[in-house]
């Protein structure tokens, strides 16, 4: 499978990643070189095998729907690069 | 007073318990050599004034009889578990002046044992690498040079290895998603053991990829990395995969008793173009288990040859999930945009290095609508595949036997343009995070340049007690004693 600088810009979008004009061509290439290599999986016949997720293939454990954690709002803030008050601050969203 | 840094931690902590020296002494000489190491920039940050604090306290404990497991031992700790207080980054520009407001739950249980931080070490940017050149505080010099080239320390923990390696801590964290441990630990001449998926706590260090993630330790002895997981093991109730199993003494599991071991030799990992010396190692490895007793089976992992590209299907589908987190909204460096979706872009354009946006780009197309079924899917059915080879494997042996890299240390920049060449570096390694399985690799030799090469041994899951009794067997018989000569101590 080969990538096209379409779907370069397509795939960067969904990945919120900013790209200039200049980035394209060349992760175009990179991305092709890595889906090739990865296409030799077609090669496999995998008919009826269930995928594996995870080698911790135990049921999950459950836990009581109650509250453990939290009310320390200034610990869960200190990082925020912009705050006003108990909360996160971004740029404008809703006109 | 000999020179404190020559020794391991199972010397140091039997020095100290003898008093020969103080925990306040071991740790000012290893801060000493760390201070004057900047040409292997190993370290991102120091902070000897937490070790000496941390070192007093343990001298305090030694001298009230309340000495603990790790008591004063000084370690360095990869930059990607996060430790409350001081600046956690995963390397990467986009955790900017990141400071953990919380403590990892392994780095928590070495400091509940006593063991002393000497500072933060060196990785790929978020693990993602074989040669620690994607960090973004730069590349980590290996101590180890061949005719005075300047070599890679290997990857993501490069600064793990390289500090255990020159002496710069007596052991140290790093974490393993597709060899990033024991590839490392092969570079270097030094120990590397990634534990079995679920027995060491994944909270609180930064997330690569989930499914595959594992701390362990890097260690000049298979004593030290058995010490050292006994202390960072545990189960947690804040990781969901964490496993509530029992953790055992692992250093009392090494009795040198391997008579009637199965040893399993996989006939797939005689890859082509295999050097010489590794495949002479291999059999000098055979030889070795052989001759202490063990029994020696050939298996067949048929679907080795599949493991890396499912790998680089199901490694970055995972990591596009997990980095979707740096938004620039909660922590992290910011870059301004003309709206929300702007200011996305621009901060994770700038945050990520080149790597990391490969990653995470080919994970997302793996995962969009369309590609989903012909991509992750067939991966994930190709990892069950692999998973089942060694289950058959282990109806007639008990551990396997390989080497750990296809190659020794190679140069710095060799293999920076072709990203396809640096993933096989982990061809050896990389089956045993999809089947979720423990693997250790042992410093067994030198190749004619003088670099070591590695052999690795790879157990049953949950089965790190024989796994880490055949490595100090297969240790003592390679009797690996070579350094690399001091060229960067400033």
């Amino acid at each position: 499978m080969s990538v096209d600088e379409n779907m370069v810009r397509r795939i960067a979008n969904l990945a919120r990643i900013g790209l200039t004009d200049d980035d394209v061509p060349g992760l175009a290439k990179e991305l092709s070189a890595i889906l090739g290599f990865v296409d030799q999986l077609s090669e496999l016949d995998t008919q009826g095998v269930k995928p594996l997720t995870s080698a911790a293939e135990d049921k999950i454990r459950g836990r009581d729907d109650v509250v453990t954690d939290g009310g320390y709002a200034e610990d869960v803030l200190a990082n925020a690069p912009e705050k006003d008050d108990e909360y996160f601050a971004v740029p404008k969203v809703v006109e | 007073m000999a020179d404190l840094t020559e020794l391991n931690l199972a010397e140091a902590r039997d020095g100290l318990a003898k008093k020969e020296f103080s925990a306040v002494e071991l740790a000012e000489a290893h801060m000493t050599r760390v201070s004057a190491s900047s040409a292997l920039n190993a370290y991102v940050l120091a902070t000897p004034e937490k070790a000496m604090e941390m070192a007093a306290e343990s001298d305090k404990k030694i001298a009230s009889g309340e000495a603990r497991p790790l008591e004063g031992l000084p370690i360095g700790v990869k930059d990607l578990f996060c430790t409350k207080g001081v600046r956690t980054t995963a390397c990467s520009n986009i955790l900017g002046d990141f400071i953990p407001p919380y403590e990892s739950t392994v780095t928590q249980n070495l400091w509940n044992d006593g063991a002393v931080m000497l500072g933060k070490l060196n990785n790929d940017e978020f693990a993602m690498g074989s040669s620690n050149e994607t960090s973004r505080f730069g590349a980590v010099v290996n101590p180890w040079k061949a005719n005075g080239t300047e070599l890679v320390p290997g990857g993501s923990s490069g600064g793990s290895s390289a500090a255990v390696a020159a002496r710069l801590g007596i052991a140290a964290t790093a974490t393993d998603t597709g060899g990033s441990i024991r590839q490392p630990a092969a570079f270097t001449g030094t120990v590397g053991l990634k534990p079995t998926y679920g027995r060491c706590s994944r909270w609180g260090i930064v997330a690569f990829a989930s499914s595959l993630d594992q701390a362990g330790p890097i260690t000049q002895t298979v004593r030290d990395a058995a010490m050292m997981l006994t202390s960072m093991a545990s189960f947690d109730k804040r990781d969901t995969t964490s496993v509530e199993r029992d953790v055992p003494d692992y250093e009392a599991a090494l009795t040198g008793d391997i008579k009637g071991l199965r040893v399993g030799i996989p006939q797939e990992y005689r890859v082509d173009n295999m050097p010489a010396e590794i495949e002479k190692l291999w059999q000098q490895g055979i030889d070795w288990l052989k001759a202490a007793g063990a029994e020696i089976v050939d298996v067949s992992l048929p679907h080795t040859k599949y493991a890396l590209p499912a790998y680089y299907i199901i490694a970055p589908a995972e990591a596009s999930s997990n980095l979707a987190r740096y938004d620039g909204v909660r922590y992290g460096a910011r870059q301004d945009g003309v709206d929300i979706d702007d200011m996305y872009a621009q901060t994770r354009a700038a945050g990520f290095g080149d790597e990391v946006k490969r990653r995470v780009m080919i994970g997302t197309y793996a995962l969009s609508a369309g590609y989903y079924d012909a991509y992750y899917v067939k991966a994930l059915q190709v990892r069950r595949l692999i998973a089942e080879d060694f289950t058959k494997a282990y109806e007639v042996c008990d551990v396997l036997l390989t080497p750990t890299t296809p190659s020794a240390a190679f140069p710095i920049g060799k293999n920076v343009e072709d990203p396809l060449e640096m993933y096989l570096n982990d061809v050896f390694t990389v089956t045993v995070n999809l089947a979720g399985l423990p693997g250790i690799s042992i410093p067994a030799g030198l190749d004619a340049d003088g670099l070591p090469l590695g052999l690795q041994l790879i157990g049953k899951a949950f089965g790190e007690e024989e796994l880490l009794r055949a490595a100090q067997v297969l240790e003592e018989a390679a009797g690996f004693d070579a350094q690399p000569q001091d060229w960067w101590s400033a």
